[in-house]
């Protein structure tokens, strides 16, 4: 019960003292609403609503979740606030997924601003909704995990930017949003198989446009992976990082 | 009783031996002091009683617990206030207080409670609704030993609670510690303020380079730094030209002559006043102030870092 406690509370806390501040909700729905122009107006012809929407998801719930979990930490831990967290009676695990579980939500939530607008102008009564919901859980995860992979290395919140970055940007180029994989040259296709977001986006390809490349549960099962890794990739830092 | 026992505890980083294998206890209800220079391991020490950081070597035994295996279990009964004021900036000062209890597992009746009994004790109830950032200096101050104590431990850690604050706030930070003696808490308190430590500690430990060098009550370690009385004597006439005669005259006592109107007498033995007083009177000089030179723990602290620069020589 005291864990429960600890547990929500820190929670409450990072969604109160940073995910609802006005520029983070206005970032949730100006960056997807600016991509989603972007993309209409550069599109030669029609270009089908239905189309972007999954990778519009993916982007949103990509960039919203790394740099918010990357920055806040590293932000707490400059300011030393972190530190009252790890003094506390609670295990850093349970610190862990309660920091996790804040930048999943609002990743979740970025993902489907972009499908409340797209739900104005496109018909998506073909959406396998419960396979969206897994994908874009299964997305902000991974991408939860790689902010805080990021967080942990990083001493200063602008090398955690700088961080965020150098990941996020060869993801987006390599995961199929821009360019279908199977037009990528040789060695950037064998990259975009190493990227968790390429089997996310392929699984929302899946269920919103009913075309993905891969099988959905190879799809769920490879991100699983990605997670497991990651998740072991950050335990691993964290015990080595954060109590010196 | 001792609540903590600290048996050759070593901290390495890298090259650098940060906490050189020190020894020492402290006892239950007491106000003890961890004393050093800048870089000479308080810190690092402090860390790793509290569980920031892993010991390169030794034990760590608080209330019986071992820290180094058990950390969280230690943590339940302990209490840190940092060095500096970690509190959340966008937070009032109720709903930090609310949030530290939280990390303790406090209910939220039972923190509201615990909260605004502690916003009253610390006279910040006024500001309670006020973000912390808003706070003076010495308010954050009292607000962040407030959130170290809001789950009631046993053992206080204050790293330097009354740096940089002004000379009223740490007056009534000074207070606030000794009420909590009074209540029965363990006081684990580094400070730069020699002053402070003797004003509030028990005991003291010093610490130079990563080695405690110096370990005992604030009597004890008076008595053994400064072996000897000082006596200040301020005179009317000029001493100048009865200096190398008072010198044999009194050959028992060192004769140190800061002005032609100042002398300071150091003797091992009780200085006898009269006869010097009898004797510059004889000479036509009348003393109108004699004042008993008494040590601080600064004279302490500067003899224990000089022996310890002379023995590295």
């Amino acid at each position: 019960m005291e864990t429960a406690i600890a547990f929500w509370n820190i929670l409450k806390k990072d969604i109160h003292n940073y995910y609802l501040k006005p520029p983070n909700i206005s970032w949730g729905i100006i960056f997807p609403l600016s991509w989603t122009l972007m993309q209409l107006v550069r599109s030669p012809g029609n270009v089908e609503i239905i189309e972007l929407l999954p990778g519009l998801m993916a982007m949103s719930i990509l960039f919203g979740t790394t740099s918010m979990l990357a920055v806040t930490i590293t932000f707490e831990k400059r300011s030393r606030s972190f530190d009252r967290l790890l003094l506390a009676p609670i295990s850093i695990s349970t610190l862990v997924f309660a920091k996790l579980s804040g930048a999943i939500i609002f990743g979740m939530v970025n993902a489907f601003v972009p499908v409340a607008f797209a739900a104005n102008f496109a018909d998506l009564s073909g959406t396998y909704w419960p396979l969206v919901i897994i994908a874009v859980f299964l997305i902000a995860l991974t991408s939860a995990l790689l902010g805080l992979l990021i967080a942990v290395s990083a001493k200063e919140v602008f090398e955690a930017q700088t961080f965020s970055n150098f990941f996020r940007f060869p993801m987006l180029f390599l995961c199929g949003l821009f360019l279908p994989i199977e037009r990528l040259p040789g060695i950037l296709k064998a990259i975009s198989f190493c990227l968790p977001l390429t089997y996310g986006t392929d699984t929302l390809n899946g269920a919103i446009r009913g075309s993905s490349i891969f099988n959905t549960s190879f799809n769920i099962f490879i991100m699983l992976m990605f997670s497991a890794l990651l998740f072991y990739l950050c335990h691993r830092n964290i015990q080595r990082n954060w109590i010196l | 009783m001792e609540i903590i026992r600290v048996t050759n505890l070593k901290k390495q980083y890298g090259e650098v031996l940060a906490v050189d294998g020190i020894s020492f206890c402290v006892r239950e209800g007491e106000v003890f002091g961890f004393l050093g220079p800048n870089g000479a391991g308080k810190t690092s020490t402090i860390n790793m009683m509290i569980g920031l950081s892993r010991p390169s070597g030794g034990q760590i035994v608080i209330d019986g617990i071992d820290a180094v295996k058990d950390v969280k279990k230690v943590q339940k009964i302990i209490g840190v206030v940092p060095d500096e004021n970690n509190m959340y900036g966008e937070m009032d000062g109720f709903e930090n207080l609310c949030f530290c209890a939280a990390l303790y597992g406090m209910r939220k009746a039972e923190r509201e409670k615990r909260a605004k009994e502690l916003l009253e004790h610390f006279n910040l109830a006024a500001a309670g609704k006020r973000p912390f950032r808003a706070y003076s200096k010495g308010m954050k101050r009292k607000l962040t030993i407030a959130a170290g104590i809001i789950h009631d431990p046993k053992i206080l850690f204050l790293d330097e609670p009354t740096t940089g604050i002004d000379v009223e706030s740490a007056r009534q930070i000074r207070e606030l510690i000794l009420g909590l003696k009074e209540q029965g808490k363990t006081i684990f308190i580094t400070t730069h303020y020699i002053e402070e430590a003797q004003r509030v500690c028990d005991r003291i430990a010093f610490i130079v380079k990563g080695r405690i060098v110096k370990i005992g009550t604030v009597s004890d370690l008076l008595n053994d730094a400064v072996r000897g009385h000082k006596l200040s004597l301020k005179v009317s006439g000029s001493l100048n030209a009865i200096r190398g005669e008072l010198e044999t005259r009194f050959q028992n006592f060192r004769l140190e002559f800061s002005d032609e109107n100042s002398l300071l007498i150091t003797s091992k033995e009780p200085v006898a006043l009269y006869p010097v007083i009898q004797w510059l009177d004889s000479k036509g000089i009348s003393v109108y102030e004699a004042r008993e030179i008494k040590p601080t723990l600064e004279d302490v602290f500067v003899k224990i870092t000089a022996e310890k620069a002379k023995v590295e020589v």
